[in-house]
């Protein structure tokens, strides 16, 4: 059981494996005629969100009605100082309305942590992507989906059998390709993808990856092709690249990152029959990924975004419910 | 006239002797002591002075003011402080720096030298009125940008030069700002982990590095504000072989936390420059021990609440320290044979000696009587919510120390009495330090 969902550095496999599978059981959920499930009843769900991010606040926002929670959209726009209203007055406003459960987007780095340890809000708090720093949901979406993939089942829609079921991503080869510096997703994936028993490559320019990250449990490629040619992927994860970043030097320019970077026409054609195509979205397409790979079959773009909704599903049942027996039985 | 006489005093840690005052000075002997104080078991260290402190007044008066920020460095055993530039408005004129010294005297809890700053408003543009600072009754000698780097070479050369002109020092604050770009914490395997922008370790060193060599360039003095890497002490060690007129400075924070600290977010720890890792500890602690840093430097930064009651990101930089440098850094420097001796240079004498304090940092005869009497086997843990600065941002809370300050002696006055605030010296009532 967990308290917080704050980084997928916390999650053991078996809690990984738990949520996975609690998230499957929500996936029969969303493809009923009656998308809801009553557990949640008479509970509050508070989407905070400092930050613009309509995909992921309306993907959490149907987990927590499909699970009958009542849900506030908190929207609270720029940095705290400037608005005037400090973190703190925010949590305990949350805490005196009776929030059950605070589902926090925020682009400073360790804002949810910091409410979560504060003790402003006694409620447990589930990080929605903080700064640079994690988003577990994306990384546990992802998980969820490669381990459909792997099994050979549909990777998004109802349940099919029970083969992906308390299986970890073990063995799995899985490339994580672009600005892993400034990635949530790229961060809270190596963790995750690690303890699932998957072997991770981080493929970036020097310039996009962290200092030290030849520390970290993940095998480290500055040259795409080279990963390619060393290793059989079943997933190559492509990550937002933004443009600005070129005028902060990171890079030259767009049409040298896409040449030595981005997932070409001739790189997709490369890819083994049997690699997935994953992207958290939103793509820039022709920039880290070109229109054949973004649209192909094994691109399982929409499937995570389809999955989303049952792992957030999983999680807010975890925290608010103390575990997932429930909703298996 | 007045007087005291403190008896059996274990000065500079070594034999008791007793310590005689006369009229705000240390004397040979006094026949009739107004009072005497028996200092059994005490070590007597001449009182610390500090020349990295924040008092926020004029202009951020909710953070700390000149009043209660002389009384914490009274209740940290300090004599002298001296006011860092960055107020509002900033510390760049003479106005500015007779006001401050003016009010160091009216609170009348330690002698408060200001620091003027180096360019105009802190902006890095031009030099500020630095002949004015220096000619006025607050006589500046120390000037300084801090919580901005001088970083155009040609204005710190030019400032470098300028100060000879009244044996004038440049404290230069060593962050090259294009390195240090929305900078959070030491760039390291932490900040990775953590998702937070790095501040770099040769953000620091390369500064560090430039300025060495101007100072060596025209023979002038340079002081390095807080340097916090093992890189910064390598420079400095080579800089003084070479015989450049440099010293150094580290705070009590960090020779004791890491950045380690940073994964709890908690804004407490939240400092610039940021706590580093543990082997730019050890290399800054080993670096006070051989004297290749001079002194110690507090930082002192408080902070409202409000500014670190927040998320990480959005919170302020910067620590208070004053009331507990000396014992944090006895802790610090526990096995270092880093013994009193070394207290008193490292936190009284040389600091004084940058500066030019003349009653300062010595305990001989005929220099003021400023003092700290000292236990240096309590049984204490740091509790900021006592301590008499405003600012509660204080990251050494529920540490276990060994040093207690029992008195403090300002110019004879015994402001500190066993802990605690007594009234303040004469000059609060419009005399001077020494009649």
């Amino acid at each position: 059981m967990i308290r917080h969902l704050l980084s997928t550095a916390d999650l053991g496999r078996e809690d990984a494996v738990r949520i996975l599978d609690t998230a499957e059981e929500m996936s029969q959920v969303s493809a009923r005629e009656v998308k809801k499930l009553p557990v949640l009843r008479g509970r509050t769900v508070v989407n905070l969100f400092f930050e613009d991010s309509t995909r992921t606040r309306i993907s959490f926002e149907a987990a927590a009605k499909r699970l009958s929670a009542d849900v506030i959209n908190f929207s609270a726009k720029g940095s705290s100082v400037s608005k005037g209203e400090s973190l703190q007055d925010t949590a305990q406003t949350l805490a005196a309305m009776g929030a059950d459960a605070v589902v926090v987007r925020h682009p400073g780095s360790g804002a949810p942590a910091r409410l979560a340890a504060a003790g402003w809000i006694g409620a447990p708090i589930l990080n929605a992507g903080d700064g640079t720093h994690e988003h577990p949901t994306q990384a546990l979406l992802d998980a969820f989906t490669l381990r459909r993939a792997l099994a050979g089942l549909p990777a998004s829609g109802p349940a099919e059998g029970d083969r992906a079921r308390g299986a970890g991503l073990d063995g799995a080869q899985v490339a994580i390709v672009g600005d892993v510096l400034h990635s949530r997703v790229a961060r809270s994936n190596v963790h995750l993808l690690r303890a699932l028993g998957a072997h991770v490559s981080l493929i970036a320019p020097p310039t996009l990856l962290p200092w030290g990250v030849h520390t970290w449990p993940a095998e480290v490629f500055y040259d795409f092709d080279e990963a390619l040619a060393a290793h059989d992927f079943d997933a190559v994860m492509m990550l937002r690249v933004q443009f600005e970043r070129m005028h902060q030097s990171f890079f030259p320019n767009t049409r040298e990152y896409t040449r030595l970077w981005g997932l070409t026409e001739q790189r997709y054609r490369r890819l083994p029959a049997h690699t997935a195509i994953m992207h958290p979205g939103p793509m820039n397409r022709g920039f880290e990924i070109c229109a054949s790979a973004a649209d192909a079959e094994r691109a399982l773009i929409l499937d995570q975004v389809e999955n989303g909704v049952s792992v957030r599903m999983a999680a807010l049942y975890e925290l608010l419910t103390g575990d997932g027996t429930e909703a298996q039985q | 006239m007045s007087s005291t006489l403190i008896r059996h005093a274990r000065v500079l840690g070594g034999e008791e002797r007793d310590i005689a005052i006369v009229d705000g000075r240390f004397a040979e002997s006094v026949e009739r002591p107004d009072e005497t104080i028996d200092a059994t078991g005490l070590v007597a260290l001449p009182g610390l002075v500090d020349l990295h402190t924040h008092l926020r007044e004029p202009g951020r008066e909710d953070a700390e003011t000149v009043l209660t920020g002389s009384q914490s460095a009274a209740r940290g055993g300090y004599t002298a402080v001296h006011a860092m530039a960055n107020t509002q408005p900033v510390a760049d004129t003479a106005g500015v720096v007779e006001q401050v010294a003016h009010l160091g005297r009216a609170a009348g809890y330690a002698q408060v030298v200001p620091i003027g700053a180096v360019t105009t408003g802190q902006a890095g543009q031009q030099l500020a009125e630095l002949g004015a600072m220096a000619a006025s009754a607050a006589r500046v000698r120390i000037f300084s940008d801090d919580g901005q780097c001088v970083a155009d070479p040609m204005l710190m050369r030019r400032a470098l030069e300028y100060v000879k002109t009244f044996d004038g020092v440049v404290a230069q604050h060593a962050q090259d700002p294009r390195l240090t770009e929305g900078a959070q914490m030491n760039e390291g395997l932490v900040s990775a982990e953590l998702g937070l922008p790095g501040w770099p370790a040769v953000a620091e060193e390369s500064i560090i590095a430039r300025d060495v060599l101007l100072a060596e360039h025209v023979g002038s003095r340079l002081h390095v504000c807080h340097l916090s890497t093992a890189g910064s002490v390598e420079i400095v060690r080579w800089a003084k072989e070479r015989g450049v007129r440099v010293t150094a400075e580290v705070t009590p924070h960090h020779l004791m936390l890491t950045d380690e600290l940073v994964r709890s977010y908690d804004p407490v720890y939240k400092v610039n420059p940021p706590l580093r890792t543990q082997a730019d500890v050890d290399a800054v602690r080993r670096g006070l021990a051989d004297g290749t840093i001079d002194i110690v430097g507090t930082d002192h930064a408080p902070h409202t609440a409000e500014h670190k009651c927040s998320e990480w990101t959005a919170a302020a930089m910067g620590m208070v320290g004053l009331e507990s440098a000396l014992p944090i850094v006895m802790e610090a420097m526990a096995d270092y044979g880093f013994g009193w001796a070394d207290a008193a240079r490292t936190m009284s004498a040389r600091p004084a000696q940058i500066s030019g304090l003349a009653e300062h940092g010595s305990l001989e005869p005929g220099t003021g009587a400023n003092l700290v009497l000292v236990d240096p086997a309590a049984h204490e843990v740091i509790r900021p919510a006592e301590h008499a600065t405003l600012g509660r941002n204080n990251p050494f809370a529920g540490i276990p120390v060994s040093t207690r300050i029992v008195d403090t002696f300002l110019f004879g006055t015994r402001v500190v009495a066993d802990g605690e605030l007594r009234g303040p010296h004469a000059t609060a009532r419009g005399g001077q330090w020494i009649e």
